[in-house]
């Protein structure tokens, strides 16, 4: 390559430099790189850094830089691993749930019933709790989930209850309790902005032509209010399976999360490539199970409607649920003492994930928007 | 008869959203060293406790420095995106944009242990800095929530107004852009500041030993006889909270009035 050459090439690539500068799209890019720049070094540098971790192992005081799947095989066949991730998954899924179901009509109500000029002080007063902070409000719920505390003071009181409740603290029930009061308000916004959107001409339509309110839910604001319904779905799930403080002040030992296996590993037993194995693993076992969650919504919606929605395509959607559900049960019970545990959790989450991809590729997004 | 069944559930949620929220000055202001019913009496020596606290005023100040260097960067790194993203249209923005959104979802030990491993394995000593370059990574989305809104509402041909009339383009966004979208910024700059003050995981993880306000507290949960004076700076702190989100919802209000436009929500 002569010295003309890399001359004429800079030139060029010059011209097209600053071509692309002045265009629309230059200019867009531009301005952005600051900001993206910033989250690549912060965010995916480091994400990359602890996916590397993963594979080295801790050996002493020194990290052994050879590239091993032991940590992984380690995560996957230990008891306790097995068990705590479960239980993370557990816990978010009924937080996620409760969330959910309470939120709607919350939602719904904000959405049609309130007067518009008194929408946004609804909301406002709904985000104020969220933004307070949080370790003051986990702790609050310890107080108040107490031994002596005002929940089992009042029933007592009521008479409703002969001795204090034990169940509702230092176990995975409080925690639920604490999670689904503390993520509220990221499940109610993104339902009442897509309740927002539903045209009401369309619920007017559907009762002048004889649905009567309670179909015309079911058959027009359901489906039109789904995507705000998923949003809230994984704005609830993801952060919760991560959650550190809430499980560390009200969990007990029957409470502990995954968050606190990792900090645990990191700060205590001073083995970071575990610590951030694991992490790696809560990342995607939370993509794979989202992505089940999404894709059999999908084709249970699908296999309702098909059956003509009523009676029949309930049984048929809630059948094929029912079957899937038992079958992953059935193999992540038995597998470990079939093909060992480790193989076993790889092949759940291999069929599954397989099977996600085939309903995404072969089941249309209905009119339900997911 | 379902209106009112349905306003009766909001209404009751709406309690229970506010119920440890109340019971926090009543305990704060409790003479008893017990956290719990019945009330003893009335007090302030919880609050007086917090005045000679050295190690509380330590940590309150890292907490500020932190808070506002967040606020200040977290902004100017919104502008940039959220300008980007209203007024320009380039090829990958949707996934440009969202992985700078990404933290918003991203469980904050993730982005927490990620942040200290690579500060590890550099050999770097964490601290004040790093709690700062954490919280503006998570604030940043939020920046750009606010300030989204603010661009998106503005006139257009104000600015093209503008630049016919000879304004370069450096001076039209100086003299027209930033006075309105000014409400968006104080806004935003409230928003991140409140969250990088009560921020516990990461402060939590790369803290050292500056602890924050939350890791002070947090160390504090430990001791019973403590929980009083605890009691008493979360009262602090939840008031501190609330009045930055009023006069933070005042401007963002202000500013969708200046831009002629309907109140349509809140933040997010």
């Amino acid at each position: 390559m002569g010295p003309g050459h890399c001359g004429r090439g800079t030139v060029w690539v010059n011209a097209s430099f600053h071509k692309m500068m002045r265009s629309e799209a230059g200019k867009g890019l531009t301005l952005v790189s600051p900001t993206l720049i910033y989250a690549l070094l912060l965010l995916a540098a480091p994400l990359a850094m602890i996916v590397l971790l993963s594979f080295w192992t801790q050996n002493f005081l020194t990290i052994e830089r050879v590239a091993t799947l032991s940590n992984y095989r380690e995560a996957l066949g230990d008891p306790l691993y097995r068990a705590l991730m479960l239980r993370s998954l557990r816990i978010s899924g009924t937080v996620t749930l409760v969330t959910v179901l309470l939120a709607f009509p919350v939602a719904y109500f904000i959405s049609f019933h309130v007067r518009p000029d008194r929408k946004s002080l609804w909301l406002f007063l709904i985000t104020i709790p969220f933004w307070t902070s949080y370790l003051i409000r986990v702790f609050l719920w310890r107080v108040i989930l107490a031994y002596d505390g005002p929940v089992n003071g009042t029933l007592l009181g009521l008479g409703i209850i002969d001795e204090p409740l034990s169940w509702i603290l230092y176990n995975a029930n409080a925690v639920v309790i604490t999670l689904a009061h503390a993520f509220a308000p990221f499940a109610i916004l993104p339902i009442f902005v897509s309740l927002e959107k539903i045209d009401r001409s369309l619920l007017e339509a559907a009762r002048d032509l004889g649905e009567s309110r309670a179909m015309s839910f079911l058959r027009v604001t359901l489906p039109l209010a789904m995507p705000g319904v998923l949003a809230a779905v994984l704005i609830v799930f993801i952060p919760t399976v991560g959650d550190y403080v809430t499980p560390r002040l009200v969990g007990g030992s029957g409470g502990t999360m995954i968050a606190n296996m990792i900090y645990a590993q990191i700060f205590d037993l001073n083995d970071r490539p575990m610590g951030a194995t694991l992490a790696v693993m809560a990342m995607l076992i939370v993509a794979m199970v989202l992505l089940w969650g999404i894709t059999r919504a999908r084709l249970w919606l699908w296999l309702l409607d098909r059956a003509g929605g009523g009676p029949a395509g309930a049984a048929l959607a809630l059948a094929a649920a029912v079957v899937e559900i038992l079958v992953i049960r059935l193999v992540f019970f038995q597998g470990p003492a079939w093909i060992g545990a480790g193989p076993s959790v790889i092949a759940l989450l291999l069929a599954a994930t397989l099977g996600s991809a085939l309903i995404l590729w072969r089941v249309p997004k209905g009119r339900w928007g997911i | 008869m379902k209106l009112n069944l349905l306003a009766v559930f909001a209404t009751l949620y709406l309690l229970v959203l506010y119920a440890p929220i109340v019971l926090l000055p009543l305990f704060a202001f409790n003479d008893g060293t017990v956290i719990a019913f019945p009330l003893q009496g009335f007090t302030t020596q919880w609050f007086a406790a917090l005045l000679n606290t050295p190690a509380l005023h330590q940590a309150t100040g890292n907490s500020l420095i932190i808070a506002v260097s967040t606020a200040i960067l977290a902004t100017i790194l919104g502008l940039f995106a959220a300008r980007a993203a209203t007024r320009y249209s380039f090829p990958g923005k949707a996934g440009i944009v969202g992985f700078i959104m990404l933290p918003l979802v991203l469980p904050e030990v993730i982005v927490a242990i990620s942040l200290l491993i690579v500060l590890m394995q550099l050999g770097l000593d964490s601290g004040t800095w790093s709690i700062i370059a954490g919280h503006t990574l998570i604030c940043t989305p939020f920046a750009i929530a606010i300030l989204q809104g603010s661009f998106a509402n503005m006139d257009r041909s104000l600015e093209e107004a503008a630049v016919d009339l000879g304004e370069t383009p450096w001076s039209t966004f100086r003299l027209i852009t930033l006075p309105l979208v000014s409400p968006g910024i104080i806004a935003s700059l409230l928003i991140c500041f409140t969250i990088s003050l009560d921020e516990f995981i990461i402060a939590f993880f790369l803290s050292g030993n500056e602890p924050t306000l939350p890791v002070y507290l947090w160390g504090q949960l430990r001791f019973p006889a403590r929980l009083p004076v605890v009691m008493a700076l979360g009262t602090i702190l939840v008031v501190l909270s609330v009045l930055l989100l009023v006069v933070a919802e005042t401007f963002r209000r202000r500013g969708l009035k200046r831009a002629g436009l309907k109140d349509t929500g809140g933040f997010l």
